[in-house]
């Protein structure tokens, strides 16, 4: 997995801009980070890792500023800390955010690896960095594919009942 | 004796909505909704795709609040076709709340009564918080979550902590709230709220006018908190007759924190306060106006949620009334709801304006979230909005400063960004 290293206080304007709000998600992926990081949308591959600075995902309830990284097939996101309100949309959404304090020291480039539930990244040199805690019905959402998903599994597991 | 701990107004208002005598910072519980409100862009064109797939009903259609601002009035065929889904699903929904075109949400929907002390409210836009100026717990939510709320009528949430915001003595004459929240902004960073609840409180905040808490409240949303409490009072009281719902005395006063709570408290001095700028391109990139060097301006751009309801214009017209704005400087005002457009005209604020070169945009969310093209790239703007990272007016070469209505029309006036005081007489 490819780290692309990102500021603090990455905005909801930089990961979905205003202006490409009344399009579809392939029209934002085109514009996604173009201010920070123009090197980002061309070149990013499935799987790969988003590590930013703190407040990533300021601004906006605009969902699909978390969707966008899905849809370009970020496999997660690893910061010191979130906007509240894009931290839920992601989650909602499928998306990934692991709460890393020592985020700062992954490097651009390095190949990572992590275990949200053992709450472990682990380094290209094997440094084994930890996570802050998630809650469990937030972790089992991401692996449903999101809130969608899990309303969907609820209403048919109450039409099935007698 | 009541064997109930100490709690904040936050902890009391999810208590409430969670069916519990208290909670605590920390727990995460499952509250009832009894207000969900959503507009053209994050409502309908989101919600009825996914309720469609999911073959869901709305739980309860009398709690729901639709919006069209701000996509109208429609420019192209695309915001058409998002306005046309919003329209045609309100049509089919039977939705009994309403309102297009009528101005922006935050503004519209408080002063319809919709929103009231006590209640539980959710909003698919980032300045929901903008409802904690009515002493109820209203935060911002995207389009999955507003799915989970209208088919469940449910939301979780972790009880959070409160960071009091005591402002002490009164502000100077051209000084305002959003002077307050740039400084507040300024001092504790976007994340500064870290998605706890911020209560505004002390002598200067209780002086304030509705307009004004909810001018604070809104940018609470700059702030990283939750939401944005103030306490109900009197003055809320009055507001919310206005807007047609009556409340007794004991409707406001179960929705204050007690004496004792729980919480983080900073202390501030209204009267030492100075207009604030934020410069580009962050809200929280704060300076005293009186510390920029001389910074000509080409656009002053009075609109939003933040910063154009009826005390926004009056600031405005208080500044320009009688003068001309500066040679070269394009001065926008976009009133934030109709009711306000249509008070500022019977009160001659418009026509104040307009003698001083204004030019009147539609009550709508327009340039402030980039979805018109009113601002040229290149330009230089100081805009009473609420937010000023790059590209946000919808121009990315463009270097917006944000201040104050007050601030806007000073700068208007001289051609550069300017301290009302020295204009005001």
């Amino acid at each position: 997995m490819r780290v692309w290293t990102l500021p603090p206080d990455v905005d909801t304007d930089q990961l979905a801009p205003g202006s490409t709000m009344k399009f579809g998600l392939d029209v934002i992926a085109r514009q996604c980070l173009l201010g920070v990081r123009p090197d980002f949308a061309p070149g990013v591959q499935r799987g790969d890792v988003i590590v930013a600075g703190a407040g990533f995902g300021i601004g906006s309830s605009r969902e699909q500023a978390a969707s966008v990284l899905l849809h370009l097939g970020v496999a997660a996101v690893i910061a010191p800390g979130y906007s509240g309100l894009y931290f839920r949309n992601a989650f909602n959404v499928g998306l990934l955010l692991l709460t890393c304090p020592q985020a700062g020291c992954i490097g651009d480039g390095e190949a990572i690896a992590f275990d949200a539930r053992a709450g472990t990244v682990t380094r290209a040199d094997g440094q084994v960095l930890s996570l802050d805690p998630i809650p469990g019905f937030l972790l089992d959402r991401v692996d449903a594919g999101g809130l969608l998903p899990q309303l969907k599994q609820r209403l048919h597991a109450k039409d099935k009942r007698p | 004796m009541s064997a109930l701990p100490a709690m904040t107004l936050a902890q009391k208002l999810i208590a409430k909505a969670c069916g519990r005598s208290a909670v605590q910072p920390g727990e995460i519980v499952t509250c009832g909704v009894d207000l969900a409100m959503f507009h053209d862009s994050s409502g309908p064109r989101r919600l009825q795709p996914m309720l469609a797939e999911l073959g869901a009903e709305i739980w309860d259609k009398r709690k729901v609040v639709l919006v069209m601002d701000h996509y109208v009035p429609e420019a192209d065929d695309e915001s058409r076709r998002i306005v046309r889904i919003a329209r045609d699903w309100a049509a089919e929904q039977a939705l009994p709340h309403v309102y297009d075109s009528l101005g922006i949400c935050h503004v519209v929907v408080p002063q319809k009564g919709h929103i009231r002390p006590g209640m539980f409210c959710v909003g698919g836009d980032s300045h929901s918080p903008t409802g904690g100026a009515f002493g109820a717990y209203m935060f911002g939510i995207g389009a999955t979550e507003m799915l989970g709320v209208v088919t469940t009528g449910t939301i979780w949430l972790k009880v959070p902590q409160t960071i009091f915001m005591r402002w002490s003595g009164r502000l100077a004459d051209g000084v305002s709230a959003k002077d307050m929240m740039l400084a507040m902004i300024g001092r504790f960073g976007l994340s500064g709220g870290g998605y706890q609840a911020v209560e505004f409180c002390g002598e200067a905040v209780t002086a304030l006018p509705m307009a004004e808490r909810m001018t604070l409240a809104n940018m609470s949303a700059e702030l990283g908190a939750q939401v944005g409490l103030v306490a109900p009072d009197e003055t809320t009281q009055q507001w919310l007759q206005g807007a047609g719902v009556s409340l007794r005395a004991e409707d406001l006063a179960p929705w204050c924190s007690d004496a004792n709570a729980p919480g983080v408290r900073h202390a501030f001095d209204a009267s030492a306060l100075a207009p604030q700028v934020a410069l580009p391109h962050s809200p929280a990139n704060v300076r005293a106006v009186g510390e920029l060097p001389h910074t000509p301006i080409q656009v002053a751009y009075i609109g939003a949620c933040t910063g154009a309801k009826l005390d926004d214009l009056r600031a405005a017209a208080r500044v320009l009334a009688g003068h001309r704005v500066a040679p070269g400087v394009q001065l926008l005002v976009a009133p934030a709801s109709v009711q306000d457009f249509k008070a500022a005209e019977q009160e001659g604020l418009v026509h104040q304006l307009t003698e001083a070169g204004a030019t009147f945009l539609p009550s709508a969310c327009g340039a402030c979230a980039g979805y018109g093209s009113v601002i040229p790239e290149g330009s230089t703007v100081i805009s009473s909005t609420a937010r000023n990272f790059k590209g946000r007016m919808g121009a990315a070469t463009a270097q917006v400063y944000l201040g104050s209505p007050f601030t806007v029309a000073a700068s208007a006036l001289r051609g550069h960004i300017t301290d009302a005081r020295e204009v005001l007489s």
